[in-house]
């Protein structure tokens, strides 16, 4: 690997001109909201960039992170930034395994040691260190030694944010976020299930660009690409407002592209650049396919009371808590009753009837 | 992992629901129960006219003014009336409200549009605001008023308020609005059966009451 390999000489290499550098900036500073104008800083800052060294930890999760980010379609950002980047350790897509693959990670880690990028995904279980471990190593102990010289962590996808799915009810392995072991690094949550590949990139091309990591939510989420919610871009939200709903799956309105609020959607309260960024090379998102929101980007979005229950619906169901009310209720009543009655019949009891015998 | 707002949505959807609902129900019964329960004295002189027809039609003809009130206090009256009927109609003809009533009760109902809902929100708040500061401006009636009478005038209106706020994503992030509009209904719930605004059942029992009552003395109700 040589360390001096710039951007400009890996897109040279692929016979990609000025010109087309030159658009390949003006995208990522649309992509990152940024203005026309830093456009040449951009060009600059990544003409001379340097090959950064990524390392990819993979823990409690399904690989679909990997996937959609893999799936991101030549010759894309995705990919030019992806082919750029020095991907030293990523077990599902190196050829290497076994000690060979952890020999190149501590090989990366010495090499770049406080230069590197670390990139998580999956969440880390707490309950028992041998309920995830990869070449013996469990996932917590592999966390903290590859983060300690780290230049900042990127956590893709729900779980390595937010737990995900493993720390949703009952969480047997007592699964938790990055964020929950690593209190000492900038940390970038790229949540998701998974995170739209565009976003991903735009966070290397940030960092990238800048050497910085973009402005942050509450939740450590980039808010170039988390800043609105799903409610707030969605091209239906006009029958929101009009009160237009469908009411099922197949019926007029949902045939007709009413909103999806009633069916569950859960676009109101979660953030994401699905809306504009869109899947599939801009295709469609979950709405525009008829399918509500069903809040991945959010913590716990697994318990958030159903992916098909409206947002307005309690979560619970009220039948028992309901029934046991109205038999508390029916008791006290009975009780608090026969204590007046009882204090009346005292009183009664009590009461003497005076006569004019009496007063004189 | 921070504690954020959809967290607080969810303990407000769930088990924050959950208690709402039962003190709502428990709190609701008892009042009613007991009330029934005090019973009445036996009357023993015999009825000049049928009482529970007189009862009945008092609760329902005691929702319009009664002669000659009306125009001594027009504002209090149509303040009063749009309050009560628009917090009516946002209850139960919004479109999410009938969603969390459809899981309660098990069955729904035709909304009314959303911008119906939302000018009737406004012009509901309206009305409490009129009403309050008729209240505090009125000097009988702030001689009349304690304490207890502002406090539920506030909660009631922080439901209107945070739903308004909510519906058009103003003020906070759209979740901890939505989370707050939901814990102030939870907390209208719980103390509606215990505070004034238990008239909202007892007023019926009132009116019958008072309906029958004079009815079977041959007053015309």
């Amino acid at each position: 690997m040589s360390k001096q390999y710039t951007l400009m000489d890996h897109l040279q290499g692929q016979g990609i001109t000025r010109r087309g550098f030159l658009k390949f900036c003006s995208i990522t500073a649309t992509m990152l909201a940024l203005p026309p104008s830093l456009i040449p800083q951009i060009a600059k800052a990544l003409e001379s960039a340097k090959r950064p060294s990524v390392i990819w930890l993979s823990f409690q999760e399904c690989t679909g992170c990997t996937e959609s980010i893999t799936r991101s379609h030549a010759p894309t950002i995705e990919s030019l930034i992806f082919d750029f980047i020095s991907l030293d350790y990523h077990h599902t897509l190196q050829a290497a395994s076994g000690h060979a693959a952890e020999a190149a990670r501590e090989q990366a880690m010495k090499d770049n040691e406080d230069q590197y990028i670390l990139v998580v995904d999956g969440s880390i279980p707490t309950g028992n260190p041998g309920f995830s471990t990869i070449a013996g190593i469990d996932n917590k102990q592999m966390l903290i030694d590859t983060a300690k010289h780290a230049a900042a962590i990127v956590a893709v996808g729900t779980c390595a944010t937010y737990g995900g799915l493993p720390h949703a009810d009952p969480n047997p392995t007592n699964a938790v976020a990055v964020s929950d072991i690593i209190k000492d690094k900038p940390i970038i949550n790229v949540p998701g299930c998974p995170p739209i590949p565009i976003v991903m990139t735009g966070v290397l091309a940030h960092f990238l660009t800048f050497g910085t990591i973009p402005d942050l939510d509450d939740l450590g989420r980039p808010k170039m690409f988390y800043g609105n919610s799903i409610h707030d871009r969605c091209y239906r939200r006009p029958f929101y407002e009009k009160g237009l709903f469908a009411e099922t799956f197949d019926d007029e309105g949902a045939k007709a592209g009413w909103c999806l609020f009633k069916l569950g959607c859960k676009g109101p309260t979660t953030y994401n650049a699905c809306a504009t960024a869109k899947w599939n090379e801009g295709t469609s998102f979950p709405i525009e396919a008829g399918a509500p929101c069903i809040g991945c980007s959010q913590p716990d979005f697994w318990d958030n009371g159903g992916f098909y229950n409206a947002l307005s619906q309690p979560t619970i169901s009220i039948g028992e808590t309901a029934a046991a009310a109205i038999a508390a209720g029916a008791v006290a009543s009975v009780a608090a009753s026969a204590i007046h009655k009882s204090a009346k019949a005292k009183a009664a009891k009590k009461h003497h009837t005076v006569t004019t015998d009496d007063m004189e | 992992m921070n504690i954020d707002s959809i967290t607080l949505l969810n303990w407000a959807r769930g088990s924050g629901f959950e208690w709402a609902l039962a003190i709502f129900i428990f709190g609701t019964l008892y009042r009613v129960l007991t009330l029934l329960m005090l019973g009445r004295k036996r009357n023993l002189a015999p009825a000049k006219s049928a009482e529970t027809s007189a009862g009945v039609r008092t609760v329902f003809r005691r929702f319009a003014p009664a002669k000659g009130l009306f125009s001594k206090a027009p504002l209090l009256h149509i303040a009063g009336i749009t309050f009560h009927l628009g917090f009516f109609l946002i209850l139960f003809f919004y479109t999410p409200h009938i969603e969390a009533l459809k899981t309660v009760l098990g069955f729904s109902w035709p909304a009314l549009p959303n911008s119906v809902i939302t000018a009737t929100t406004v012009v509901t708040m309206i009305a409490m605001i009129t009403l309050l500061i008729y209240r505090i401006t009125d000097p009988v009636r702030r001689f009349i008023s304690d304490g207890h009478d502002y406090f539920i005038w506030v909660i009631s209106f922080l439901p209107l308020l945070t739903g308004y706020l909510a519906f058009n994503h103003a003020l906070l992030p759209y979740t901890l609005m939505l989370a707050l509009h939901i814990l102030s209904v939870e907390l209208l719930m719980v103390l509606l059966p215990f505070t004034r605004l238990g008239h909202f059942i007892a007023i019926f029992f009132a009116r019958f009451y008072s309906g029958s009552d004079i009815g079977r003395k041959g007053v015309s109700s």
